[in-house]
């Protein structure tokens, strides 16, 4: 039996988020091989039905929106009741997500609600000679990749990790069917409000989704001293992010943290000036696709790790790097 | 206030990780066992609101007899009364079959805040908080950074960090929270704290206990379970960079950078 397959789209202030753009690649091509549709469900406030039909071209075959203005932001409570309403009503085998931090909150909730098995944070996805999918997710802190499988009959569900889900080639020949859902929440049961969105207006990327990370451990003697960082991380476009020494000194705040207790990070370069390299540091960085680590300690554990590395002072090296980065960026 | 803290006790964050024979688990002798480093920010937390508005602190956990250490931890931290989970028909569960198992208990206690880590740091799942609010048909603010309950009791306020900024929320409570780093800097169990641990109340239930049904919780009860655990992929050894000079060295790098990684 073909199964079919349901993704959730993530929307913020009414534009599509990359995740969304990930999970609908990667339901697609699962369901090339189950034979199964791709199915989209799109919330928002009014209008954000304009975005649904341009998911065909990433292999959506239908989206289904429900437009309201008190589903233009996210709140748990109310996305929560819509979406498992229109996940019952379409009983898809596989319900794929972003392990976003609304990804996050949304699926725990909706899994409950759906008595559905739930992989979170998978970093691949795949399926089995029946069909069923196979979900891949690093535990205890990256140590370890397991392997996770679905109880028979329940309904699979995944999140994936942002920016491991290589996004597909759009293919404009293909349109998805727009199907727009009527809204009607039940007001009782909605227990949480969202009072304030205090955004970040660094318009630096979020660690979690950056593409390139510049991050300052206790080598960087001084919150000051992270000026240099900025200033690489501005010809790089890159975000900036701390080890926990550097945050706990009181240098950077605790959002910059990457590691066990801090974020977990997945760009594709990840440049690490002044860190020793910590296993809860690791835990944090070591799926980057690309580090290198700039150290003076030439035993400093980061080097075990690194692609390419740098033995030496930062503050020598880290304004040079800038200028070499200006020049090749200018050619 | 009644304030519920649900503690989950794991390896200690520098235990080298070895899989079992059957390649579906981790070896799980000789490890130091430690409170989940998210929890400790919810007992720290509820710390603090019992120290405001008054109330109980009681803390939870689902686990084996060893996991009366993570509660003696934090009864020694300050908490008042434990409770251990504590049945074979818990075992090898994942987190929502857990969540089941702190839902029923929970139900037997009065509670108004009930903080949960947002993840632990062994199966580092990110579920159990949420899927605990559901069981309990009350609202979940999952990741904070800083929590404050209304004068009246009826409500609270959490801020939580998501991609690009920060989330003030409002929920009625009842009420599950999870926590994140920056909510507090939890407090070390001083030593008149752990002599007075020693003769705090903890209950242990089982299943039965609870009127639950074993074929729910536990591995019976679990949606997913572990096919196959692998080592993680292993990193080529990287080359550091040679050179005479920090100019020569540096533009080495970039180039290494643009031309053989190609990143940027
Ligand atoms: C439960 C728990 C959770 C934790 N969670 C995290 C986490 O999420 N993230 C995290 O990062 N850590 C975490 N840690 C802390 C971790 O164990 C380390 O203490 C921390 O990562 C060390 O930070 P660091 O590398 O910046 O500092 P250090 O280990 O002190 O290393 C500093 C490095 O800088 C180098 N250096 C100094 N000066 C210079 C210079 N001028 N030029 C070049 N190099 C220089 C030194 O050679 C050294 O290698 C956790 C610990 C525990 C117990």
């Amino acid at each position: 039996m073909a199964k079919n397959i349901c993704t959730i789209a993530e929307q913020r202030n009414g534009e599509l988020r990359k995740i969304t753009y990930e999970t609908v690649s990667e339901a697609r091509r699962l369901a090339d091989r189950t034979g199964g549709s791709v199915t989209t469900i799109l919330l928002g406030g009014p209008g954000i039905g304009s975005k649904a039909a341009g998911l065909g071209a990433y292999g959506a075959d239908a989206v289904i929106v429900a437009e309201d203005e008190a589903l233009s932001k996210y709140t748990t409570d109310a996305y929560c009741q819509v979406i498992a309403a229109l996940v019952k009503e379409k009983s898809p085998s596989i319900l794929i997500m972003g392990a976003s931090s609304e990804g996050k909150d949304l699926s725990s909730r909706l899994a409950a609600a759906l008595d559905a098995g739930l992989a979170m944070d998978c970093t691949a996805l795949d399926l089995d000679d029946n069909q069923n999918l196979v979900a891949t997710r690093p535990m205890y802190a990256g140590k370890v990749f397991a392997e996770t499988k679905f109880a028979d009959g329940c309904l699979q569900m995944a999140t994936t990790r942002p920016n491991v889900i290589s996004v597909a080639e759009p293919d404009q020949s293909r349109s998805a069917a727009v199907e727009k859902t009527p809204v009607s929440l039940d007001a009782g049961s909605l227990k949480t409000e969202l009072l304030d969105v205090m955004a970040d207006t660094s318009g630096k990327a979020d660690l979690t989704e950056a593409e390139i990370i510049v991050s300052g451990g206790r080598g960087m003697k001084d919150g000051e001293n992270f000026r240099i960082l900025e200033e690489l991380a501005d010809v790089l476009g890159a975000t900036v992010g701390a080890s926990r020494s550097a945050v706990d000194a009181g240098w950077r705040p605790h959002r910059d943290q990457v590691g066990q207790t801090g974020k977990v990070v997945t760009p594709n370069l990840y440049i690490a000036c002044g860190i020793s390299g910590s296993i809860q540091h690791l835990a944090g960085m070591a799926s980057s696709k690309v580090i290198v680590a700039i150290n003076k300690d030439p035993d400093a554990p980061i080097f075990q790790k690194a692609d390419y590395g740098i033995v030496g002072d930062l503050f020598d090296y880290v304004p040079v790097l800038t200028e070499e980065f200006k020049k090749i960026k200018s050619e | 206030m009644d304030i519920i803290v649900c503690i989950k006790q794991v390896p200690d964050t520098e235990t080298q990780i070895k899989i079992d024979s059957a390649g579906t688990d981790v070896v799980k002798d000789d490890i130091k066992w430690i409170m989940n480093p998210y929890d400790e920010f919810g007992v720290e937390e509820a710390l603090r609101l019992k120290e405001k508005h008054g109330g109980s602190v009681t803390v939870v956990s689902v686990g084996p007899k060893r996991a009366t250490e993570a509660i003696r931890t934090a009864l020694a931290m300050g908490a008042d009364k434990g409770m251990l989970l504590n049945d074979q028909a818990f075992e090898n569960g994942d987190s929502f079959s857990a969540a089941k198992a702190l839902a029923a208990a929970i139900k037997t206690l009065p509670h108004s805040v009930i903080f949960c880590g947002q993840r632990a740091i062994d199966d580092d799942n990110a579920t159990a908080g949420a899927a605990l609010a559901h069981y309990l048909g009350i609202p979940q603010v999952c990741v904070v950074t800083k929590v404050e309950v209304a004068s009246d009791g009826a409500s609270l306020t959490a801020t939580r960090p998501v991609e690009g900024g920060n989330l003030l929320i409002r929920a009625q409570l009842p009420c599950v929270l999870t926590t994140q780093k920056g909510l507090n800097e939890p407090r070390y169990a001083s030593l008149p704290g752990i002599m007075k641990a020693k003769k705090k109340p903890l209950e242990e239930k089982s299943a039965g206990d609870l009127g639950l049904d074993p074929s729910t919780v536990g591995a019976a009860g679990s949606k997913t379970r572990i096919r196959k655990l692998t080592p993680p992929p292993t990193r080529k050894a990287g080359q550091i960079v040679q050179g005479e000079t920090v100019e020569e060295k540096s533009a080495k790098l970039v180039k290494l950078l643009h031309d053989e990684a190609k990143v940027v």
